[in-house]
């Protein structure tokens, strides 16, 4: 066996030890760790100005924050929670699951997933030091349109090309990892056809990130080049088009909202077995659907144009291929439900996390297809209903998603089982308050209130001071979550190994804790699944 | 082992080209957009060529009876500091003639300012049976303090425009050519000279 890394530094320091343990993991495990408490971290840092933004909302008319500071917390919400809670969460996932769940050793390319995490913390700390220089933050929302983010851009508007750019090739190699693991480390016995859907939807995702990252990448350098090097990629002016900032953007922003989404329906995907005690309804039509909606991904981004000013042709070409992407999503939200359908359900936290999952991703592809409908969507456009739709499938579904999986594999992590009823509680108050926050959106959003504005006409002042209300909640109810973690961690009754009941798959064959190393031969699949496993059975460590 | 190995390197570099592949890509769709809104003309983007008038002469034979009314508009880009507009807002024109209107500029500023006309035309895509003989918005105007200029627009439409289409409208912005902040001032007619190429390229 080929030395490792803990082994052969020599151990001079507690601290020391401390900091080389995590500043040069290449183990799946830590480095997935490393990238959940990330997640976590800027989950708490983004919400905050959730918070204050849903405080100056609170009521009509100004009280606490400058609109121009307002623009720039609006900016780096998005920013934050999309790139840095959502993905990195996602990535944690992969990290510590996928070798896991397909009998692997390792990730293929654990140095390169070492550096892929570390160049995040340095990427987001760039982006939120933007807020404390001259002329602030970026203040143009995370859709950063051109001519706002090139002739009116603050200053530190470089700084945030170059944090993008970081989080791109972190993203990128990230994902190359990610693929080679699972087609070179699984186990020879499971076939592509056997892969759990946790597995199956992160490769397609990470073939998404591969394809779209780079896109992203080529737009900020454009914008970069058109502020400081004199090209006119976007500016009129000179020749360029701000509108195809657009098309550019999107092209990488519509697969982008499938990044955050598909993993998350992998998650749902192996929950909801687990707790029906059946196995998945239509496997295959699962995967496929997944493929179906990252194929259909690529060509549908001008639904976020269809008030530019787009001849009739494209309109409605967009409009259908969008409304296509709704069948392959429906056929997933079919096989969620039949898969529960007359299955021996119980109602563990996990369980109740899928199953908000997927009753409320639902309602946000539903006002996702009154959006794709062209005149409906002149009037919603740029409207708190848009803000109402990618909450409704970002909160309950990427963020559900990812607290679903954190519940149901940290038995696993940490060797405890975390506390029941307080997960209970954290999921009652989450669903309660996630939709008091967001659903009143929808009328205000109808009623022509816009996105994007710190104040606001009166007739919506009751909507908005219920959203703030909600808002709060939900903010409570994630230190709650904060809390059950930590306590979970330090201690809790101790987990067996298969964990739950229904469990399948090869992650439950691992003690818990799942030890430092595991699967350094390749497992037999399908696994035994020992019902009254022996939890005191040795097991190899190294 | 060593297979798994062959193949793992196999796949870093096929997915890392591709990856490299979609840069590439992203910037290959800068011209692809060009090329696209040209040939469909739904971006309102007129040719930025002239049409050569020999060449069109047949057309000019035989104007079609049919009557579309055209309406010119004029904008001025931010920091723009001159005087622009039609000296005609509306005219009749027969499909297949040849027109001519004028756009009159004045610099209202202290110095000497370069200035540049973007053209469009709603709806975009009725912009590719507009074409033009000879356009002010084909070359840069210099204009020096309180200097004025009456700015020819020569052009015909053409017979197949379509049948539902009875008004047009043809807009210009009129941009200040513009030194970007940070270059020293010995590099900008470098600078003016390489966006006027800029132009002329995207518009080829
Ligand atoms: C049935 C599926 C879906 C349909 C038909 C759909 C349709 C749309 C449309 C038409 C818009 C543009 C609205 C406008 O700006 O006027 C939009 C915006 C958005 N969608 Fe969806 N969507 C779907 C699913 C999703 C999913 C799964 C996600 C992410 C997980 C998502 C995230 C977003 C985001 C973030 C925006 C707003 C972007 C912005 O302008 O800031 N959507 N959606
Ligand atoms: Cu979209």
């Amino acid at each position: 066996m080929v030395a490792r890394a803990e082994d052969v530094i020599p151990q001079r320091s507690a601290l020391w030890a401390f900091i080389t343990r995590w500043l040069l993991t290449t183990n799946h495990k830590d480095i997935g760790t490393l990238y959940l408490w990330l997640s976590f971290t800027l989950f708490f840092t983004a919400g905050a100005m959730a918070m204050a933004m849903r405080l100056e909302l609170f009521e009509p008319g100004l009280q606490f924050i400058e609109p121009l500071f307002y623009n720039q917390m609006l900016t780096m919400h998005g920013l934050l929670m999309v790139f840095g809670v959502v993905m990195p969460g996602f990535v944690g996932l992969a990290n510590w699951q996928i070798p896991l769940m397909i009998g692997a050793p390792d990730m293929a390319l654990p140095r390169l997933n070492n550096f892929s995490f570390w160049i995040l913390p340095f990427a987001f700390g760039l982006l939120i030091s933007s807020l404390f220089m001259d002329g602030g933050a970026p203040n143009f929302g995370w859709t950063f349109y051109a001519p706002l983010s090139t002739t009116y851009g603050p200053p530190s508007t470089d700084f945030f090309i170059l944090g993008v750019h970081m989080m791109g090739i972190s993203s990128v190699l990230g994902a190359i990892n990610i693929i080679v693991t699972i087609f070179n480390l699984r186990t020879p016995s499971m076939k592509l056809m056997d892969m759990p859907l946790f597995v199956w939807t992160w490769l397609i995702t990470a073939f998404l990130l591969i394809m779209v990252m780079p896109v992203l990448a080529g737009a900020v350098t454009m914008m970069l080049t058109d502020r400081h090097f004199g090209t006119s990629f976007f500016s009129a002016a000179g020749g360029g088009d701000p509108l195809m900032f657009q098309h550019i953007f999107w092209f990488f922003g519509h697969p982008e909202v499938y990044i955050l989404i598909l993993p998350g329906f992998g998650i749902a995907s192996q929950i909801i077995p687990t707790f029906a005690r059946k196995k998945l309804f239509g496997y295959h039509s699962m995967v496929y659907a997944t493929a179906a909606i990252a194929g259909l991904s690529f060509v549908v981004w001008g639904h976020h144009m269809f008030a530019t000013g787009m001849p009739l042709a494209t309109e409605l070409f967009f409009m259908y291929a969008t409304m296509l992407i709704a069948v392959p999503t429906g056929v997933k939200v079919f096989n969620w439900v039949a898969t529960m359908w007359r299955g021996s359900m119980t109602f563990e936290t996990p369980m109740l996390f899928a199953i908000g999952f997927v009753i409320l991703f639902t309602i946000g592809g539903f006002s996702g297809l009154m959006l794709a409908l062209v005149p409906a969507d002149f009037q919603y456009h740029d409207t708190m209903f848009v803000v109402a739709h990618f909450h409704y499938v970002l909160y309950p579904g990427a963020i559900f998603g990812t607290m679903a999986a954190v519940y149901y594999w940290i038995p696993k992590w940490t060797g405890h089982m975390y506390d029941e009823r307080l997960g209970k509680i954290h999921f009652w108050m989450a669903v309660i308050a996630v939709n008091l926050t967001f659903f009143p959106m929808h009328f205000t959003g109808l009623a022509g209130m816009p996105r994007r504005i710190v104040d606001y006409s009166l007739q919506f002042a009751d909507f908005n001071m219920v959203s703030s209300i909600g808002a709060g909640i939900l903010g409570l109810s994630q230190v709650l979550f904060l809390y059950i973690v930590v306590k979970t961690i330090r201690g809790g009754e101790k987990a067996t190994t298969q964990v739950w009941e229904g469990a399948d798959g090869l992650e439950w064959t691992v003690p818990s804790p799942a030890p430092r190393h595991t699967f350094e031969t390749p497992p037999e699949f399908p696994p035994v699944m020992n019902r009254d496993a022996d939890e005191r059975t040795p097991v190899s460590t190294t | 082992m060593n297979d798994t190995r062959n193949n793992q390197r196999k796949h870093v570099i096929v997915l890392s080209v591709l990856a490299v592949g979609m840069l590439g890509f992203a910037y290959a769709l800068v011209p692809l957009y060009d090329v696209f809104c040209e040939l469909t003309g739904i971006n309102g983007k007129t040719s930025g060529r002239a049409v050569d008038p020999t060449t069109v002469s047949e057309v000019l034979l035989k104007p079609s009876d049919r009557e579309v009314t055209i309406q010119f508009l004029a904008q001025v880009g931010n920091g723009m500091p001159w005087e622009f507009r039609p000296t005609e807002h509306r005219l009749k024109v027969r499909l297949g003639e040849i027109n001519t209107t004028n756009y009159y500029a004045r610099n209202r500023a202290a110095q000497a300012v370069t200035g540049q006309a973007v053209p469009s035309v709603t709806p975009g895509y009725a912009a590719k049976h507009l074409h033009k003989v000879e356009c002010f918005c084909f070359t840069q105007q210099r204009l020096e303090a309180g200097e004025d200029l009456y700015m020819p627009v020569k052009f015909y439409i053409d017979d197949d425009l379509p049948a539902e289409l009875h008004t047009l409208s043809l807009s210009y912005t009129l941009f200040k050519v513009q030194v970007p902040k940070g270059i020293p001032e010995t590099l900008s007619s470098v600078q003016e000279a390489s966006s006027g190429g800029t132009l002329a390229s995207n518009q080829k």
